[in-house]
């Protein structure tokens, strides 16, 4: 396990790189550069000259391969570099827009774990009744139903209901959990329906697969009580792709909020990402798409980890 | 539109910010409050003189003064900001300012005329690794001197009818000359002014907040104690923080469908202010190609479009309005009703005028004509006012491709003549023929001409009417200059935008103006409860 562990940690290094290579040459190939882009897209009147300094000051008069060198070394020493839009440290650009990002992902997940596992379980345990039908009408309309728009609805209803809308700005949980939390639940609820109609979907299946097994008509012969043929052996096992499901929305949820994120003017990751593509902030996306590739890989990771836990039989070497 | 029609909204306009601003000026200003209000952009850095939005104006603006200011229910009256005077010699070639006193940075240091001058000679001059993106506009001055330290004296080469205006320019904030000799970067990454507010915080892409300056130079000023703008890029996210109350006002603009959105909801909680907007859509050909390189070929493709009944169905659904040529209707040196239907394009005839595109075609030589129009992908008013001209092209018997790529990429071909024929846009800080022409003069000359030509007749006319001082004399000058540009068509005004602003009625003291970027340093507006 210790050797398994090592080498997927290890893997991530060249994977990191592949993706560092690719976004740094992509971005370049694409037309425009920040520097027209912030001094004529509003319709300002430069000199040539005044561009060719700013350029210079942004370092992209030099040549690709150096750019490139500075800044993997760079990465090497923990600097990410400076937004070439504002100017400030990419750390200290992503970290304040991090924090927000972390904690709807972490509402959204704990909302769609809290309703999905049981509305699958039950959905599977009743298969074909009302009940489940109920359930699946509610899981396919929160696959149909995109995140934004809901986010949407849900600003309409409150603004229309009670002449309010959640807070436009961010505090943290630790300063102002109220404030806080009247801001990110309807996000977190935009977001977990959607995250939760998934993870539904995929218990369900699971669950009805694992219980068709001959493990489980063995328990049920044996005499043991249904809720513990359940609980205890087909749900250990129904979990396992529900886990990579769970894992994978996760680690989308960091970067991909994107229109949610515009809908309910949270300063996210999302947001953030949208933008700096938007102005060619080279060095702030290619830290974005460093960070979020980062999220996917250690999420898989993670996930690999639980399996084993959850199955006793998975054993890495 | 009907001329007409264009003279007496603007005339209902202007009265109805006589009576609005009247009914407000009867009320007592009171102290206190935070005004909070909507920004749909973050500035990129902290330098006045190296931005160009107003997304840099509306947060950073009341942090600094500058020299002059547009009086602000008197636009384009100047009045003075940090100058208690000023004074232009007989023959236009001298400027001397004479500072009010007493007045403090917020870092508790006096401000001096070597104030003025290290931040003029930033602007005239850059120093290496500065960014000084108004620079152009002072190419007439000479030298600066600072008698005492309460007077400045602009020496200039050759006289400018623009100078004085040029000097209450939003963009021109006077700097401490410390700071600047310490780092000539300072005021990138700071914020250290002798505004009406001072610097609180920047949550980047979430907020600014700016605190009252208990020692600003002017009286009682300002009454509020401090302001929060806040950053929210999506336009149904704004309109919704704006009805809710989250925000008491965005300060660019609305649209119709927005305006009516807000009045339905809110009643009489709200004002509406509205007026021809400083900036205007523009077709820009390019020259090189071909057969934009025939003079005959951009003139028909003007002929074709019927400006008035176009603008009259576009105000109903984008944010413009207004037709007018190469200045803004409603401008003092802007053609007149007449003068401006006697412009190719600007007819009232649509018939005859579409009849003289084909003809002109014809004689060009170019027979279905096909081209890609290239259009910034921004809604509005980008979107509607690009459908309308493809519409009109096509009933001259011309397919048009609407190409709307995203804005680095339709910047990026904009500037390296990567297009055929584009909707261009032109915003200016303030009605001046010499900013407002700059789209229309040489490539050679100008840095926003896309179209890629040289017109030796422009810059001349340009020059002259920059050195003339008489308004009746600059008048005509303008006239040619129009003339000239119309009949050669390489950039070809369509349709003016339309300024509408929502403000709860809490929000007093702040005057409309044509420009998004002038009336926003706050210092005299006030929230009534």
């Amino acid at each position: 396990m210790l050797r398994y562990t090592i080498h997927r940690l290890l893997m991530m290094i060249p994977t990191l790189l592949g993706v560092a290579i690719l976004v740094f040459v992509l971005l370049r190939l694409m037309p425009g550069d920040i520097v027209e882009l912030r001094f004529l897209a509003e319709g300002g009147r430069v000199s040539p000259e005044a561009l060719a300094v700013e350029r210079i000051r942004l370092g992209l008069d030099k040549p690709m391969w150096r750019q490139f060198f500075d800044w993997i070394t760079g990465i090497f020493v923990g600097d990410f570099g400076i937004s070439m839009w504002t100017g400030r440290p990419v750390i200290s650009e992503i970290g304040s827009r991090l924090q927000l990002s972390m904690q709807v992902a972490i509402m959204a997940t704990l909302l769609a774990i809290t309703i999905s596992i049981p509305l699958g379980t039950i959905a599977a345990l009743y298969k074909n009744t009302w009940i489940d039908h109920v359930i699946r009408v509610f899981a396919i309309a929160g696959l149909a139903v995109p995140s934004f728009w809901l986010g949407m609805l849900i600003i309409l209803g409150l603004l229309l209901g009670f002449g309010w809308i959640p807070p436009l700005t961010f505090k943290p949980i630790y300063e102002d959990p109220w404030y806080n939390l009247s801001q990110l639940i309807w996000p977190a609820i935009a977001v977990g329906y959607r995250y939760s109609a998934v993870a539904t979907r995929m218990t369900r299946s699971t669950l009805l697969e694992v219980m068709q097994e001959d493990y489980i008509r063995t328990a049920r012969a044996k005499g043991v009580f249904e809720r513990l043929v359940v609980a205890r052996h087909a749900m250990r096992n129904a979990l396992l792709p529900v886990v990579t499901v769970v894992g994978l929305e996760f680690a989308f949820l960091i970067g991909g909020l994107v229109v949610t994120e515009q809908v309910f003017n949270l300063n996210g990751i999302g947001k953030l990402f949208v933008e700096t593509v938007s102005r060619a902030d080279y060095t702030m996306v290619q830290a974005l798409v460093m960070l979020v590739a980062t999220f996917f890989i250690v999420v898989n990771f993670v996930v690999d980890l639980l399996y084993a836990a959850l199955d006793p039989r998975i054993r890495y070497r | 539109m009907r001329a007409s029609t264009v003279l007496s909204s603007i005339g209902a306009t202007a009265l109805a910010f006589a009576g609005l601003s009247s009914a407000a000026d009867a009320q007592q200003p009171k102290r206190g409050g935070v005004l909070k209000f909507a920004v749909s952009a973050e500035p990129p850095n902290y330098d006045c003189h190296a931005n160009t939005s107003f997304a840099f104006i509306h947060p950073v603006r009341p942090h600094y003064n500058t020299l002059l200011k547009f009086d602000e229910p008197n636009y384009p009256k100047i009045k003075g900001d940090l100058a208690q005077s000023w004074q232009q010699s007989k023959d236009g070639l001298s400027i001397t300012f004479k500072l009010k006193p007493n007045i403090k940075f917020h870092d508790g240091t006096a401000l001096t005329s070597a104030d003025v001058k290290a931040s003029y000679d930033r602007i005239i001059n850059p120093p290496k690794g500065v960014v000084s993106i108004r620079k152009a506009a002072y190419d007439d001055i000479a030298s600066i001197e600072t008698p005492d330290a309460q007077t400045v004296v602009f020496k200039l080469k050759a006289p400018n009818a623009s100078m004085i205006t040029n000097f209450a320019s939003p963009w021109d904030c006077i700097y401490s000359a410390a700071k600047l000799k310490q780092d000539p970067n300072f005021p990138q990454k700071n914020i250290m002014g002798t505004g009406p507010f001072k610097f609180v915080e920047h949550a980047a892409g979430s907020h600014w907040v700016g605190e009252r300056f208990a020692d600003y130079f002017e009286k009682d000023r300002p009454y509020l104690d401090g302001y929060r703008a806040i950053f929210i890029t999506n336009t149904a996210a704004r309109v919704n923080a704006l009805q809710a109350g989250e925000v008491l006002s965005e300060f660019r603009g609305h649209s119709p469908s927005d305006r009516e959105k807000l009045k339905s909801a809110l009643g009489d909680k709200i004002v509406v202010h509205e007026m021809p907007w400083l900036c205007s859509l523009v077709v820009t050909f390019n020259t090189e190609k071909k057969p934009f390189d025939d003079a005959r070929v951009r003139r028909a493709l003007s002929l074709a479009i019927d400006r008035w009944q176009g603008a009259a169905a576009l105000s109903k659904i984008a944010l413009v309005r207004d037709v007018g040529g190469v200045l803004r209707p409603g401008y003092e040196l802007a053609a007149s009703q007449a003068d401006l239907l006697k412009f190719p394009g600007f007819g009232k005839d649509i018939t005859a005028a579409r009849a003289e595109a084909r003809k002109l075609l014809d004689q060009a030589g170019v027979k279905g004509l096909k081209f890609k129009f290239l259009n910034r992908n921004i809604p509005m008013p980008y979107t509607p006012v690009g459908v309308f001209l493809i519409d009109q092209w096509r009933q001259i018997g011309v397919q048009v491709e609407h190409d709307q790529p995203e804005t680095r990429a339709y910047q990026t071909s904009l500037l390296n003549g990567n297009f055929e024929v584009g909707l261009d846009f032109n915003c200016d800080h303030v009605d001046d023929p010499n900013l407002q022409l700059l789209k229309y003069i040489s490539a050679k000359k100008s840095t926003i001409n896309y179209g890629r030509y040289n017109d030796d007749k422009l810059d001349d006319l340009y020059e002259k009417q920059t050195r003339e001082l008489d308004p009746k004399k600059r008048y005509a000058l303008l006239r040619e200059f129009e003339q000239h540009a119309l009949t050669q068509a390489y950039t070809i005004p369509t349709v003016w935008w339309h300024r509408i602003i929502v403000n709860w009625k809490q929000i007093q003291g702040w005057h409309m103006s044509p420009s998004h970027y002038l009336n926003q340093d706050l210092q005299d507006v006030w929230l009534a409860q």
